[in-house]
């Protein structure tokens, strides 16, 4: 089972240009708003009609533009689960459900729409209205609805958005769930770092209409291809870098250097590390310099229920005026019990950029 | 005092009932039509459908006749078939249609475009065709303001005067409806007629308004 689709549409903002091949394994679509993500999902479906490209399900073709080939959407058995659900307010559940199997003998369409509705964990809600179910059980009814037709494909645009946060978290277990069941290709679009991670186990990183990466979620989140993904997957904090030899960078921006776990080539633009991997060590006293420990100063900082964000500079205290006093170097986060314990020391304290958290970029 | 003639309003009503179930398939027809087409030709397509709204009715009475006439290009054709339109009781319905005509497709088609498009997207994800689209998604969703027009649309066939009189004139018991009816017990100084007939034109009007008025308060809230 594959799905492989390259297409190219114009767009008022930039052209959507993208081609990847989707397998058996839930493929995350992750990007910022206005990256072209739902468009490539229209795409697909045939919502949309792209400039030039192919697209093909299991061989099947379904769209070449070179062949003037476009199957209309009623005909892709792709199933699209879309961002606020688009349930049809004046059906009840069951008919929701059942929109797509209006062919079958009555007995069958119901016995099928009861499996469904268990599926999704919806038995008992068959006769209430889009507007009598909570987000949750809507997004179930919409997945139930698309899965009616036993697509051999299924496009997920942004599900969990249009979700209250303390719903998120049960519906991501139950999405999981049926994605796991679904052994086809599954393209889940979201501009939501976490929920890609978790949701797809390959990931399409789009920017501006094209790939910035496309793999293994582990391998991108562990070695960004460039700045862009980098910044894409969270990545917060980066310094322009020069190569000096073997596995030593100079880091311009953090004035100092560190060793790395790659080898590095004069290639070498930029270094970074993400927010949650800066450690803090006690320091052995001055002038005992270790390793890519380098000593900081706290600007600021900004707090969540459970972790901190701190606001770093380094090797000198943040004097000065305006701009130059909030010039931040590095933000780390950690979570609070860890900053209970070192809040009291004196400044400056001292963070360590291990060498297997830091990636090189190339330009 | 003479028994009185019902028979205008006999006429009035079969005349407005027909003239509206016409209207009611080609405004839907022409809205749905024109709601998924966009372009600089679709502003003139909407002014013809329009005309009828502006144009005062002996104007629009006048272009039929033209039209249906013996030597008007419908007319010939209808005469090759043996049927005579002018000065009938399909004349009337005709008219009373061609007039009332632009307020179902205005109405209509603002109704087809409150509903949100990615119902229709939904559907045909779901394999459905586009007939489907329109009769199971978008007619029961757009249904209200469909309604809401297609009793506008009877209220001014019932109210049709000027084209039925150019193109269906004023025969007694067959042409002559509640309006051609007053225009002529007027002329003809009977004005106990005329008021009678103006009575009844009011009350059937009113019933209907305030019809219009319940129903489109009474529409269920969408989504």
């Amino acid at each position: 089972m594959a799905l492989e689709v390259q297409v190219a549409k114009k767009l008022p903002e930039f052209t959507l240009d993208v081609s990847f091949t989707a397998g058996d394994a839930p493929l995350g679509i992750l990007g910022p708003s206005g990256a072209g993500k739902t468009m490539l999902l229209r795409c697909i479906a045939g919502l949309e009609r792209p400039d030039h490209g192919r697209i093909t399900l299991d061989g099947r073709v379904l769209l070449d533009t070179e062949r003037h080939i476009h199957v209309p959407a009623r005909n892709r058995r792709v199933g699209m689960l879309f961002q606020h659900y688009a349930l049809f307010p004046h059906r009840t559940v069951a008919e929701n459900i059942g929109f797509a199997l209006g062919h079958l003998p009555r007995q069958e369409r119901e016995h099928r729409v009861a499996a469904l509705s268990a599926r999704t964990h919806l038995s008992g809600l068959e006769d209430r209205y889009p507007r009598e179910l909570s987000g949750g059980e809507q997004q179930r009814a919409a997945l139930a609805r698309a899965l009616a037709i036993e697509p051999e494909a299924l496009l997920l645009d942004e599900p969990l958005s249009a979700l209250d946060t303390h719903l998120r978290s049960q519906v991501e277990a139950q999405l999981q769930e049926t994605f796991s069941a679904y052994r086809k290709p599954a393209l889940l679009v979201t501009h939501n770092i976490e929920e890609a991670y978790r949701l797809g186990e390959r990931l399409l990183v789009l920017s501006r209409g094209r790939v910035a990466a496309f793999g293994a979620k582990e391998e991108i989140f562990r070695h960004p291809p460039s700045l862009e993904v980098a910044r894409l997957t969270g990545c917060k904090n980066f310094s322009r870098a020069r190569a000096i030899s073997g596995n030593i960078v100079e880091a311009l921006d953090w004035g100092c250097r560190l060793r790395v776990s790659q080898t590095v080539t004069k290639l070498v633009a930029h270094i970074g590390i993400r927010a949650h991997h800066i450690d803090f060590v006690e320091s052995r006293g001055a002038g005992a310099a270790e390793e890519n420990v380098v000593p900081c100063w706290l600007v600021r900082s900004s707090e969540t229920p459970f972790r901190i964000t701190l606001y770093l500079r380094l090797h000198r205290p943040p004097n000065g005026s305006g701009e130059q006093q909030a010039h931040v170097d590095l933000q780390a986060e950690v979570f609070k019990e860890k900053w209970e314990r070192f809040r009291e020391h004196p400044l400056p304290w001292h963070v360590r950029l291990s060498p297997d958290s830091l990636f090189v970029l190339p330009e | 005092m003479a028994p009185i003639d019902w028979s205008p309003l006999w006429i009035s009503l079969e005349t407005s009932v027909t003239a509206t179930l016409v209207t009611l398939v080609a405004g839907l027809a022409a809205a749905a039509w024109r709601e998924r087409r966009t372009g600089a030709a679709m502003a003139l397509v909407d002014g013809i459908f329009l005309l009828p709204l502006v144009l005062p009715p002996t104007v629009v009475g006048f272009l039929l006749l033209l039209l249906f006439g013996r030597h008007g290009p419908l007319g010939k054709v209808l005469l090759r078939l043996g049927a005579t339109v002018v000065f009938s009781w399909p004349a009337t319905v005709i008219a009373a249609a061609v007039v009332s005509f632009p307020l179902m497709y205005l109405t209509a088609r603002a109704a087809l475009e409150q509903v949100d498009s990615r119902f229709f997207e939904a559907a045909r994800t779901l394999g459905a065709s586009e007939w489907r689209v329109f009769s199971a998604i978008a007619l029961p969703l757009a249904w209200p303001g469909v309604l809401a027009g297609t009793i506008l649309s009877f209220a001014r066939a019932l109210g049709e005067f000027g084209a039925t009189l150019m193109l269906a004139g004023n025969i007694p018991g067959k042409t002559a409806t509640i309006p051609i009816a007053i225009y002529f017990a007027v002329e003809a100084d009977d004005v106990q007629r005329a008021v009678a007939w103006c009575l009844i034109d009011v009350v059937i009007s009113l019933a209907l308004l305030a019809g219009l008025y319940y129903w489109t308060r009474a529409r269920w809230v969408r989504r």
